[in-house]
């Protein structure tokens, strides 16, 4: 399993923007996000004003996690993608790199067509930024660790 | 497995509520939920039967506030106490970074906490977590019912390696912010240690 702490950066942080702005833009959805496996947000775009993204993610991930769990159950290794149709509203959920999940919300404006289409080519473009951010996370020190320096009355400060 | 983001100056970490059916985990996370202000938490999520049983999860996200300038974030989970949803409880123990237990008081739940503690401790082994490396409370909840086991039993058979302990009535709230307060404080200590 992987325990490894998860880390982003200003640099990665930047590029996740980019490619997922593009992505609404692209693929005329209303919203996308991208959220850790374990239920964090990352990044989100498009029109989230109003939108509980905290819980988004953490259902997301809650859904992909049973999903994986039902995978493995069939003798499959994940189902990669999964598709929500409402009455206006469409989600659409990918699996990138094993470890990060694209979360698409999109409205008649666009098509489940489109939406794969465009999909596809961000996954690739995502893939990469994770695969690079994993492998610099890695070969930081681990003592570099902003909290390396805290001490005992810095938490004791959050609960006063 | 904490989430540092240099980018937002985010640190986000996984707690999670573990124990036998109707121990009390759901009540702990409402308690909190009930008392903490607004802008210091995100809605509550809770997955439950018609009956209110936990189902799959329930979620609450905290922000405590700031260390040297990155805002701490707390998930809390917990996960369904009763036996069959196991394949459930091995989900939410993903990326898990404290544990709290909560163990149930009453004389007659003694073999459901036992049974439970164990299970906690398999399915931790199965993701190559070790309970003994990870932060890890027990909480005695439930003092209040007439028919609740001394302390000292309780600990006898759950907490043997005096991890950090506290009573509670979650019903009324009673150790259920010191309880978080424990537990928080031991996540935030081992990632000190560079996690
Ligand atoms: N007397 C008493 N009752 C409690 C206490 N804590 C919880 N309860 C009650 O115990 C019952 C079960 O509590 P829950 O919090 O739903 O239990 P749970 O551990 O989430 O149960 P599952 O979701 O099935 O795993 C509820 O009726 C609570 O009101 C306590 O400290 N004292
Ligand atoms: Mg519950």
């Amino acid at each position: 399993m992987d325990n490894a702490q998860m880390v982003m950066y200003e640099e990665e942080a930047q590029q996740v923007t980019e490619v997922i702005d593009q992505l609404v833009k692209e693929a005329n959805a209303k919203v996308v996000f991208v959220v850790d496996k374990n239920g964090q947000l990352i990044s989100s775009s498009g029109e989230t004003e109003g939108l509980d993204t905290t819980s988004l993610a953490s259902l997301t991930a809650g859904n992909i996690a049973a999903t994986g769990g039902l995978a493995k159950l069939l003798g499959e290794k994940e189902f990669s993608i999964l598709f929500h149709e409402g009455e206006k509203d469409n989600l659409h959920i990918s699996l990138i790199a094993q470890r990060v999940i694209l979360v698409v919300i999109f409205d008649e404006r666009s098509s489940l067509g489109l939406i794969r289409l465009r999909v596809k080519k961000t996954t690739e473009k995502l893939t990469e930024i994770f695969e690079s951010l994993a492998k610099k996370a890695a070969s930081a020190e681990a003592g570099s660790s902003p909290f390396a320096e805290i001490t005992d009355d810095d938490i004791d400060n959050l609960f006063s | 497995m904490s989430f540092i983001n240099y980018s937002s100056r985010e640190i986000n970490c996984k707690i999670v509520y573990y124990g036998p059916g109707l121990c009390g985990k759901t009540t702990n996370l409402q308690h909190i939920y009930g008392k903490t202000n607004p802008e210091s938490k995100g809605k509550m999520i809770s997955l439950a039967t018609e009956s209110e049983r936990t189902l799959f999860f329930d979620f609450l996200p905290l922000s405590l506030g700031e260390i040297r300038g990155f805002k701490t974030r707390f998930h809390l989970y917990t996960v369904p106490g009763q036996v069959f949803y196991d394949a459930s409880r091995k989900l939410i123990l993903k990326g898990v970074d404290g544990v709290v237990f909560v163990a149930d008081s009453q004389v007659e739940r003694m073999e459901a906490n036992i049974e439970s503690l164990e299970n906690l401790d398999d399915n931790l082994k199965e993701q190559g977590y070790d309970l003994k490396k990870l932060p890890f409370v027990m909480q005695y909840n439930k003092r209040d019912l007439p028919n609740a086991a001394p302390v000292e039993e309780l600990r006898k058979l759950l907490n043997p390696d005096g991890n950090t302990e506290f009573d509670a009535c979650a019903a009324t709230g009673e150790g259920v912010f010191e309880t978080l307060k424990g537990i928080s404080k031991m996540v935030l200590i081992e990632l000190k240690k560079g996690g």
